[in-house]
């Protein structure tokens, strides 16, 4: 796969396979996904529930918990696995670079600590400032997420705020170590419309000034838009489609994009009918052989229900669908 | 107050005339007595009006805690008006008394909720669910024709009649608000209040009900009171969209006239705040502050802290409705005209 611009890749991931195990057996959630993240990237995952999107994200910062489990491929961060570490040095490595942001805040903080000793036990912990400094810099980050009066504020607990403050408090944390990766998990989906903007506008900002890459997971192709350089598209525990976004929103290649992007009602945009995907996502249990769409594929033909196409590039994106490329089987 | 002008030749099957809901939030008599709290207020609603043409779709949006679910729950008679009254074809909702009458009433409007997962019973198969309001108001006789409507109501919602024999837990969350619908109808009612029924769906199974509900709209005759947070799918269904904040309705209007020519301030900063799908780049101003509490909510225009027009007056006295072209809107700014106008040039549709 190729990264945009000449930037290294700062996540790498390989093949990635996440199985779920069962009393009924071993269900494959994320099926052999690859993808990169460039220094200062954004990188935006898309997919409906259950495409695998959350699971993706919780194995990159090796926060998967049993029955979930790693079951292959590799994640390297800045060329160094980390999938396979032993769990103290993860993680440190996790603490010091990779931030998390989730969709409830409410639960991303301790109910029981201000928000200030939240944030310099994160940082006390992740660098070496008396604390002092850390206080210090704990009001720094709550100026810079947008929190008012935060010498103040930083003496109050996790109650004390609203919603879209309590956001920003989280996106405070998640910086608290200057990290260069963030992953962020559909991090404005519990917010008002009006809050949303103001967090995906902090969110830009943020990567802007302190050039961290962001995997930004939503089901929200809105915020995507707003916010990634490039755009993967998942379905059923797979990558169907991966590339800059503007291209992908713009001229979607795969199916299933299409429809997703088709079945988005837009403001000034005079249809009676939604483009309608027919059916439902499959149950893990029950992903179809070939590729996993084309039981609702208007496209879909004799190979699509044999063999699973692989990532191909289609002019500037890489789509996993047989109507492109020349059908041969190329890898790695 | 404002005339409600419906389009002509369009009789209202729905009003609400001056429609309030305050709710009780003091603390506990106790502390009210040992420690002296106040008796607290909240208005969820404040003086609310807006009529609904039959065959039509009236929206209400804003954000949380805004009141559009309250006055979708005061509309179907979930809770009882503090102030005002509820037209349905011109009566008085409240003036109807005795089980009879009431029950032919309520028959004529349902309601679908947002959560596909709380507002079915799962101890309870599918064609008992649906089959409930035919029971419930005796509207045929004998299990064969029960099963039957059951059978046709499932079809008509795009599920197979076999599936009445399952449980709730068997569908997905799309099937079971296909589910929920599929009950609403029953009763065949001419008006639904549907209260979120797609925010809790992905959007490729958001479109499928949005269009069953047009489908449905267009195929029986259906008035709908819509409530959604989300203006892309409100500009989607509404024939008719009202803005709600903080309990007041602070603009409506015919849905492409508003959101081509928004005049309140709030409704351009939602508009606004809608993320840009489809990458324009057009000039857009910042999204600021946040909705202040509902107990204590600012005087005068409630809007006027987060509002770049506000003056001394937005500060001190609340805007009264004010006709406009398409609708009304309450607002100083515009009323002086000191509201820069605003074209949005809406987006072509894609190609």
């Amino acid at each position: 796969m190729t990264p945009v611009s000449g930037n290294r890749p700062l996540l790498q991931v390989e093949d990635l396979r996440v199985e779920i195990r069962g009393r009924r057996g071993t269900l494959v959630a994320v099926d052999g996904i690859s993808f990169e993240i460039g220094e200062g990237e954004v990188l935006g995952v898309v997919g409906e529930s259950g495409a695998g999107k959350s699971l993706t994200g919780a194995a990159v910062i090796g926060l998967l918990e049993p029955p979930c489990r790693i079951a292959g491929g590799a994640i390297r961060f800045a060329g160094d696995r980390i999938d396979d570490l032993p769990y103290e040095k993860l993680r440190r490595i996790r603490g010091r670079h990779i931030g998390m942001v989730f969709q409830d805040p409410l639960t991303s903080l301790n109910p029981l600590y201000t928000v200030g000793r939240q944030l310099t036990e994160t940082i006390l912990t992740h660098g070496d400032l008396s604390e002092k400094a850390a206080r210090r810099r704990a009001i720094e980050l709550l100026q810079e997420v947008g929190i008012p009066a935060a010498e103040r504020r930083i003496d109050q607990y996790p109650h004390e705020f609203s919603g879209g403050m309590r956001q920003r408090v989280v996106i405070a944390l998640a910086l608290c170590a200057n990290p260069r990766l963030i992953v962020a998990d559909e991090p404005t989906t519990a917010l008002d419309v009006s809050i949303q903007a103001q967090i995906i506008g902090l969110l830009k900002r943020l990567c802007r000034e302190h050039g961290a890459a962001v995997m930004l997971i939503t089901h929200d192709m809105g915020v995507i838009a707003e916010t990634a350089d490039r755009v993967a598209v998942m379905y059923a525990g797979r990558i169907v489609e991966v590339g800059p976004v503007a291209e992908v929103v713009r001229r979607p290649r795969h199916p299933y994009t299409v429809g997703l992007m088709g079945s988005i009602p837009l403001v000034g945009h005079d249809v009676e009918r939604l483009t309608q995907i027919e059916g439902a996502m499959p149950r893990l249990d029950a992903i179809p052989p070939g590729c996993a769409f084309n039981p609702r594929c208007p496209h879909a033909f004799v190979r699509c229900r044999q063999e699973r196409p692989l990532l191909e590039p289609v002019e500037l994106t890489e789509a996993a669908c047989w109507l492109y490329g020349e059908g041969e089987r190329q890898r790695g | 107050m404002v005339e409600r002008q419906v389009a002509e030749g369009q009789t209202a099957l729905v009003e609400a005339d001056d429609l309030s809901k305050l709710f009780d939030v003091s603390p506990p008599l106790l502390n009210r007595l040992l420690q002296g709290k106040p008796r607290a207020l909240l208005t969820a609603v404040d003086h609310v009006s807006f009529s609904i043409p039959r065959g039509t779709t009236f929206s209400l949006v804003g954000e949380s805690g805004c009141g559009k679910s309250t006055v979708a729950r005061l509309v179907v008679g979930l809770h009882r008006p503090s102030g005002g009254r509820i037209l349905f074809e011109g009566t008085d909702m409240a003036a109807v008394r005795g089980r009879g009458a009431v029950a032919r009433l309520r028959k004529r409007l349902q309601m679908i909720f947002q959560d596909p997962y709380a507002s079915l019973n799962p101890r309870w198969r599918v064609a008992d669910i649906v089959a409930e309001p035919i029971r419930a108001h005796r509207l045929l006789e004998g299990r064969r024709a029960v099963a039957a409507r059951v059978a046709e109501l499932l079809e008509q919602v795009g599920l197979a009649p076999s599936d009445g024999g399952k449980f709730p837990h068997e569908f997905s969350g799309g099937q079971r608000q296909r589910i929920s619908i599929a009950r609403a109808l029953a009763s065949n009612p001419e008006f639904l209040v549907c209260d979120e029924p797609t925010s809790a769906l992905d959007v490729s199974v958001q479109a499928q009900i949005l269009n069953l509900m047009k489908r449905l709209q267009r195929d029986l005759g259906l008035t709908y009171l819509f409530i959604s947070h989300d203006l892309a799918v409100v500009y989607h269904i509404s024939d008719f969209v009202g803005v709600m904040y903080l309990g007041r309705l602070v603009e409506w209007g015919e849905a492409r006239a508003l959101f081509r020519h928004p005049q309140h301030p709030y409704t351009r900063m939602l508009l606004d705040a809608i993320p840009d799908l489809e990458m324009t780049g057009r000039p857009r101003t910042p999204v600021a502050g946040e909705v202040p509490s509902p107990i204590a909510p600012p005087p005068g225009c409630h809007f006027h802290p987060r509002c770049p027009f506000a003056s001394d007056r937005c500060r001190r006295e609340a805007p009264r409705a004010l006709a406009t072209a398409a609708g009304a809107v309450s607002c100083h700014a515009v009323e002086e005209g000191r509201l820069p106008p605003v074209e949005r040039s809406l987006q072509r549709a894609k190609s």
